[in-house]
């Protein structure tokens, strides 16, 4: 039994570095019964359930290819401009999610938290991995989509290699919106505005990313502005890989890593930093 | 071997609204920061007292504390409401972090605070019990070992696959208690302030925590019930305004926390310009004074309380009396006396009453005066409510049950069994 004892010193703050990656793995259960939760208790007591993952993003799409499809005409080259859509919300709304959820965590936790230590991360961690769920049910009716308007020779199709890569863009999404959404929900706990400038700024994000327009529509200094949003380069990646459009970006792909990875980082101290101290903020 | 090391622990609080203007507050402070100035905002309030209104914007919950808990002991925590106690279980249990200072822990710490933390409504009880126990630091191998245990412990077998918001509330603590008990920590927390207000939850934990110790874990008492912490622990400490005032063993620290009580709670005295009351009377003080047969300066089960009430009357030949209500905590009025009939005529002028109340008489507990000054024993002048507030402590021998007494009077009635 002496050897299981493990020792801990409380000390005021710890070291910026300190942040116990290692203490996670220790409660990876508790992360996947998280997930579980987050499952469970959402669609419990809907009736459609997980129907839900499916009926937003047609709506969605819908709407889209009457807006910006059929009355602003925007042209998705030679994409059926519905599944143009389709695609980009799917990619789009996992990482939103990922996001906005994942920025709640602290104030959405209060009560909890006030109670029981358990690492915190455990809670966007497992809100990024519920995520994965609906973007799996997602993808497939994408697939399945694809299929009828491949079969039906509305569309044509031309899968490329490149399309292996796309666990890479799901991973850097995740890693990103886990990365900003962090660094959010700690800064929230101090300036409680910034909740209400991520809820429309995530929206206007959407119109900067090129979902509901290829990034080849646009030029000049809109274009160039584009190029530093680190999501463009994974949209317009995985509908090159899916329709042979626009062109494979290995630079921007670079750029969005690395972004991902600072920004990742960044949230991580700075998540750790708060989590000591924001029981006596809120 | 010491199990809990606490050396020159620091919390401070900061007060009032966090987060209007703290953007351009944080902005100026690191501005004055890095041009190496003091800190423009940092006023810091002498001591905790939630009796007067701290002067700075931070206070400090707890200043100093030191003190260390060997394996298998024992330790009773007393203090009043914001004396700290608190917010050191919070540190201890690493909700928050300390301002300053080191404790050192050898092994695992659970808190029997946290009963029900996490609780999912939507949820049935056997994925509860997995999630919570999760929460609490156990993994899922661990739970899975000890289900069918918690199951049985927690007698809602039936109800197992049921969600549990359609639990009662007594299952429902049950099985939340259930988890909690099966954790089976090295430094068990107990705080018994929370559990208030169900009997048998209560002795749960009182058996649960005689069981920890037993099994030579250490196990830390934060209670109110002077009983339970005399009868349960070796050794207490006394936290007041966010210091440890005393320690040692349980009757020592508990008599020092019955004479250290706030005297000023036990009187108010006023300026005629200030006093409460209206054009026909003001009142100038009351005071309670414990009468014992030791002399001591404790209000407990034993001893008479004695009310002076010194008040100003406008009126003149005023034939009045005063009408006393006794009060309980929880607002029901425990009872009503009068003063003499038929009531005397009173002139101008200062007025003394004095009213006392015999020992043995009222429970344990909270309680307050209020009283009127009334006419003609028909029509009150005024309503001096709530003009006193009090706390009676238990102090009994010769019984092993530390529960309190229900009920508001606890009179000493004849009461035998004869053989």
């Amino acid at each position: 039994m002496e050897t299981l004892r493990k020792i801990e010193v409380i000390t005021p703050k710890r070291g910026m570095f300190d942040v116990r990656l290692h203490e996670l793995w220790g409660y990876r259960d508790l992360i996947l019964l998280f997930v579980r939760r987050d499952f469970v208790a959402q669609y419990k007591q809907t009736i459609l359930g997980p129907l839900w993952f499916i009926i937003q993003p047609v709506l969605t799409a819908i709407m889209f290819y009457v807006v910006f499809g059929k009355i602003a005409a925007i042209p998705t080259q030679h994409v059926h401009p519905f599944l143009f859509y389709f695609t980009g919300l799917t990619v789009w709304s996992y990482f939103s999610e990922c996001f906005t959820k994942t920025s709640g965590t602290f104030v959405a936790n209060a009560n909890l938290f006030g109670k029981v230590y358990f690492p915190r991360l455990t809670v966007p961690i497992s809100i990024v991995i519920s995520g994965l769920f609906k973007l799996l049910i997602q993808l497939l009716i994408l697939i399945v989509l694809i299929g009828i308007f491949s079969l039906s020779g509305i569309q044509h199709i031309s899968i490329h290699w490149t399309l292996v890569l796309f666990p890479v863009y799901v991973i850097l999404m995740a890693f990103m919106g886990l990365g900003l959404g962090i660094l959010f929900s700690a800064l929230t706990t101090k300036y409680r505005d910034l909740s209400f400038l991520l809820t429309f700024g995530v929206q206007l994000l959407m119109y900067a990313t090129p979902i509901i327009y290829p990034l080849s529509f646009t030029s000049g200094r809109i274009h160039d502005a584009l190029a530093y949003n680190p999501l463009t380069s994974i949209l317009e990646n995985v509908r090159y890989s899916i329709y042979g459009i626009g062109q494979f970006d290995a630079f921007g792909l670079l750029y969005t890593a690395s972004f991902t990875l600072i920004v990742l980082i960044f949230g991580i101290l700075v998540f750790n930093r708060i989590e000591q101290s924001f029981m006596d903020t809120v | 071997m010491e199990v809990i090391k606490v050396e020159h622990l620091y919390k401070q609080y900061r007060l009032g609204q966090v987060g209007t203007g703290s953007l351009i507050q944080d902005i100026n402070r690191w501005w004055h920061k890095i041009r190496g100035n003091e800190d423009p905002y940092e006023v810091i309030s002498e001591i905790n007292d939630r009796t007067t209104q701290a002067k700075g914007d931070f206070v400090w919950a707890l200043e100093d504390i030191n003190f260390t808990v060997n394996q298998g002991e024992v330790l009773g925590i007393i203090g009043r409401n914001g004396a700290g106690k608190s917010s050191l279980l919070k540190i201890l249990s690493k909700v928050t972090s300390p301002t300053n200072g080191k404790i050192t822990l050898n092994g695992r710490v659970a808190s029997l605070l946290e009963v029900g933390t996490g609780f999912n409504p939507e949820l049935t009880g056997r994925e509860n019990i997995y999630l919570n126990g999760a929460i609490l630091g156990m993994t899922k191998k661990e739970i899975a070992r000890k289900f069918d245990e918690i199951v049985s412990f927690s007698g809602v077998e039936k109800y197992i696959d049921t969600p549990v918001k359609r639990y009662s509330s007594g299952m429902y603590v049950r099985l939340a208690f259930a988890v909690a008990a099966h954790l089976e920590p090295e430094i068990l927390i107990v705080d018994e302030v929370l559990a208030v207000g169900d009997v048998d939850f209560q002795k749960k934990c009182i058996g649960k925590m005689k069981d920890v110790a037993g099994a030579g874990r250490t196990v830390l008492f934060v209670s109110h019930n002077m009983e339970a912490v005399k009868n349960l622990c070796a050794r207490a400490i006394l936290l007041e305004h966010g210091t440890i005032v005393s320690e040692g063993s349980p009757s020592h620290v508990i008599e020092s926390y019955l004479n250290n009580r706030n005297k000023a709670d036990w009187g108010r005295c006023y300026d005629e310009h200030e006093a409460p009351g209206n054009e026909f009377t003001r009142l100038k003080s009351i005071a309670l004074k414990p009468l014992r047969e030791d002399g001591k300066p404790m209000i407990t089960v034993k001893s008479s309380l004695e009310i002076n009430i010194s008040f100003w009357n406008y009126v003149e030949d005023l034939v009045a009396n005063l009408s006393l209500h006794l009060y309980a905590a929880t607002g029901e009025c425990v009872f009503n006396v009068i003063t003499q009939l038929p009531p005397p005529t009173l002139g101008v002028g200062l007025h003394h009453a004095r009213c006392v109340i015999p020992k043995e008489l009222l429970n344990s507990g909270i309680f307050y005066v209020s009283f009127m000054l009334v006419q003609d024993t028909a029509k009150p002048l005024f309503n001096f409510d709530e003009v006193l507030t009090f706390e009676v402590e238990e102090e009994r021998e010769n019984t092993n049950w530390h529960g309190k007494f229900p009920g508001f009077v606890r009179p000493n009635i004849d009461f035998k069994i004869s053989s």
